[in-house]
């Protein structure tokens, strides 16, 4: 009898206990955005999902954010009504941004000494580049790209010109691009010779001409701009002049969405976009594509771009414990091979193209080398404080000197004074 | 308890629960709007302070504000005259007995019916450069490409054309709901008169859809300043803010920038300008419309 009630009473309380602890599982959602064509929103549920079957004391919920603005303003939004996300994947450029609305911390409180020398300086340095500041690190490289030159080898071929040569400098790509603009009898253009997307955000992909004219646009610490150097003039005009002199570029601000279809429908010979779309590329263009790194004028050079992980700081210790480990298990070797060969982002270890699985994957599409290679030549995205209102001014100049509005050096000079203005409390 | 007293208590809970609401959403916004714009932006280091009229200094000296609202008035000179005589006119066509009115008045309406954000990705189909519906069809004709919203001057009134094209459906409604008012005799004795159609249009029938025309009117003229929907999806504010519009422009700086402050401040503009067109508007109407 007495043992009896003795067997019911353990058991009960062993039950309680059990779900006590499965009722101190941790909580954890996370925004992401996507801002490339494919299976990307697909890729990232999945790699989620796997990681909450092998980590039953952790719910990690991924929400779908829509572009990289809408994830930036939703997580901002949501962290100043008080119920924030407990990490997110937002743009490398945002971090001074997150840093002044106070609602990041660093990583490095949450790291061991060895981690943080074996994890964190395993990350190739230039996506590092818009990660750290003031000696921390606020952004783990997850989604990140180069814009790289894609090339229609058919074209090419039909063109005179050798379909496995890529042009390697700016005088170059005006000689091929000219080769490859073709008109009909009506005199309209039918196939352009290069495309490079200005509308919405022109500043990245101008990166790709303004680090290789030799400009750096920002300093380190987010509070200086350098938009009127003489380089950086140079830059521009080399981009009015495709359409306005060299006429082999679409005149007037070109869509970025469009680009790839523009790619496959033959619009285009050659087209600048963002190694993201690599994967996309590489299903649906009805012809033989070669990447090639951006050309070179005084140096070969591409901005970074893309995502990074942060950690938001209204959230309790466990959770913040829980969300550094689920990105160090998501930017580990295999699941970023995974991530990297379904979109066509770089992984962002070094240790990770020596994966069979990449190793298998570069051998197969080598094309996919081609963003990593230019690692080598990249330097960090625009980016400071009060970043979507500088960032912008600039924007704005750019599409004025490509609209024929005001010449390169007069948007670049007003677009620095605005800046300046803009920063000026901040150094 | 005095039959007054209970009358005014009645009163009173009949009123609360609009009043609350109205309260809630359009009086208390509108006045921390206001207090708002005379302090900085709060920023997650540093409180709001109290600058005074600074923002509206910077306001003054902003150019992107000029050129957003110069925008907006093109916008509003451009959709209200245009969306008011042309959903006119598809009113009167459809009033008469033509086969297929059904049909026509739908199709008509549709426009109304779909949200802006889904048509306006459908306008980005019609308007891209080479493979856009329009470009294919200027192609049959053998004219060349045109980048209609990367072009600094034809952007804007890309996004007039969606907007006229939105509208004018729903105003048609009103008009055909107000013609069908409009008593058949008031024709058939302008017929016996002799009077031309153009005469019995102007001199009769116009006059008796004042109402609704003002109706109309201030509907197109609260548009031009919320229609703001197709521009995010199509030239977010255009080469250089060159489609872009008020509302856009505050939505940008409060939610991009997160320059809470000037955003405020903006409001306080575009609702001052508002207030002014609204009270314009019923002055200028009130001698001529006629309710009878």
């Amino acid at each position: 009898m007495f043992a009896n009630f003795l067997k019911t009473a353990s058991v009960a309380a062993l039950a309680t206990v059990a779900s006590a602890g499965a009722s101190l599982a941790v909580d954890l959602e996370f925004y992401f955005p996507v801002a490339v064509g494919g299976t990307a929103a697909d890729t990232i549920e999945q790699l989620t999902a796997e990681y909450g079957a092998a980590n039953p004391d952790v719910n990690i919920t991924a929400i779908y954010a829509g572009s990289y603005s809408d994830a930036g303003q939703k997580a901002l939004t949501a962290a100043r009504g008080g119920t924030p996300p407990q990490l997110s994947v937002l743009l490398s450029t945002q971090m001074f941004t997150l840093i002044d609305e106070d609602v990041i911390v660093p990583f490095d409180a949450y790291l061991t000494d060895e981690e943080k020398a074996e994890w964190i300086g395993g990350f190739y340095p230039s996506f590092m580049e818009n990660s750290q500041t003031g000696g921390k690190t606020y952004g783990i490289p997850f989604q990140r790209s180069t814009p790289v030159l894609y090339w229609n080898k058919e074209a090419f071929k039909a063109a005179g010109l050798d379909p496995e040569v890529a042009p390697a400098n700016w005088d170059e790509m005006v000689e091929m691009g000219k080769a490859l603009t073709l008109k009909d009898d009506a005199g309209n253009v039918t196939q352009w010779g290069v495309r490079i997307p200005s509308a919405g955000f022109p500043y990245w992909l101008f990166q790709g001409l303004s680090t290789p004219a030799g400009a750096i646009l920002a300093s380190a610490d987010g509070n200086k701009v350098n938009f009127n150097d003489a380089k950086v003039v140079e830059a521009l005009e080399y981009l009015v002049d495709l359409s306005k002199t060299h006429e082999i570029m679409q005149p007037g601000s070109i869509e970025w969405g469009p680009t790839p279809k523009a790619f496959f429908e033959g619009e285009t010979a050659m087209m600048w976009t963002t190694t993201g779309n690599l994967t996309n590329v590489r299903s649906n263009a009805p012809f033989d594509f070669g990447v090639a790194m951006l050309p070179a004028k005084e140096r070969r050079g591409a901005p970074t771009g893309g995502g990074n992980f942060y950690l938001f700081k209204d959230s309790t210790d466990e959770q913040k414990d829980a969300a550094v480990d689920f990105v160090q298990w998501i930017t580990a070797p295999e699941q970023a091979a995974t991530w990297s060969i379904a979109t066509g982002y770089i992984a962002p270890r070094a240790e990770t193209w020596d994966t069979d699985k990449m190793k298998a994957y570069t051998a197969d599409f080598p094309q996919a080398l081609v963003a990593r290679d230019q690692l080598e030549f990249a330097v960090a995205e625009l980016s400071t404080f009060e970043n979507g209102k500088v960032t912008q001014a600039f924007n704005d100049a750019l599409a004025a000197a490509i609209a024929g509005e005001k010449t390169a050096q007069d948007a670049l000079d007003e677009a620095q004074a605005k800046a300046e203005r803009i920063l000026k409390p901040y150094q | 308890m005095d039959t007054a007293r209970r009358q005014w208590i009645y009163a009173w809970l009949m009123l609360s629960p609009a009043m609350a609401f109205l309260i809630l959403f359009t009086h208390y916004p509108a006045v921390q709007t206001i207090l708002n714009s005379f302090y900085s932006t709060p920023r997650g280091r540093r409180e709001a302070v109290w600058i005074g009229l600074d923002n509206y200094q910077t306001l003054m000296l902003d150019d992107v504000f000029w050129k957003v609202l110069a925008n907006n008035f093109w916008y509003a000179v451009w959709t209200i005259p245009l969306s008011i005589i042309l959903s006119l006119a598809m009113a009167l066509w459809v009033n008469d007995k033509i086969r297929g009115r059904g049909f026509l008045r739908m199709a008509y309406f549709t426009p109304t019916v779909l949200p802006l954000i889904a048509v306006a990705n459908i306008w980005l189909f019609f308007y891209t450069p080479g493979f856009g519906l329009i470009d294919q069809i200027r192609g049959l004709f053998g004219l060349p490409e045109q980048n209609w919203m990367g072009s600094p001057d034809t952007a804007l009134y890309a996004m007039i054309a969606v907007a006229i094209w939105k509208e004018a459906g729903f105003f048609m409604i009103f008009y055909l709901a107000a013609l069908q008012t409009v008593s058949p005799s008031l024709k058939e004795a302008a017929d016996i008169e002799g009077a031309s159609r153009w005469y019995y249009f102007r001199r009769v029938l116009f006059p008796l859809l004042m109402p609704t025309t003002l109706f109309v009117s201030i509907n197109a003229v609260i548009n031009s300043f919320r229609l703001v929907d197709h521009i995010f999806v199509m030239t977010e504010g255009g080469p250089n803010n060159a489609s872009s519009l008020l509302l856009f422009y505050i939505y940008e700086v409060a939610f991009d920038y997160w320059d809470t402050a000037y955003a405020a401040t903006l409001t306080v503009v575009m609702i001052a300008i508002l207030i002014l067109l609204a009270i314009g508007q019923f002055f200028l109407f009130d001698r001529k419309v006629h309710y009878k």
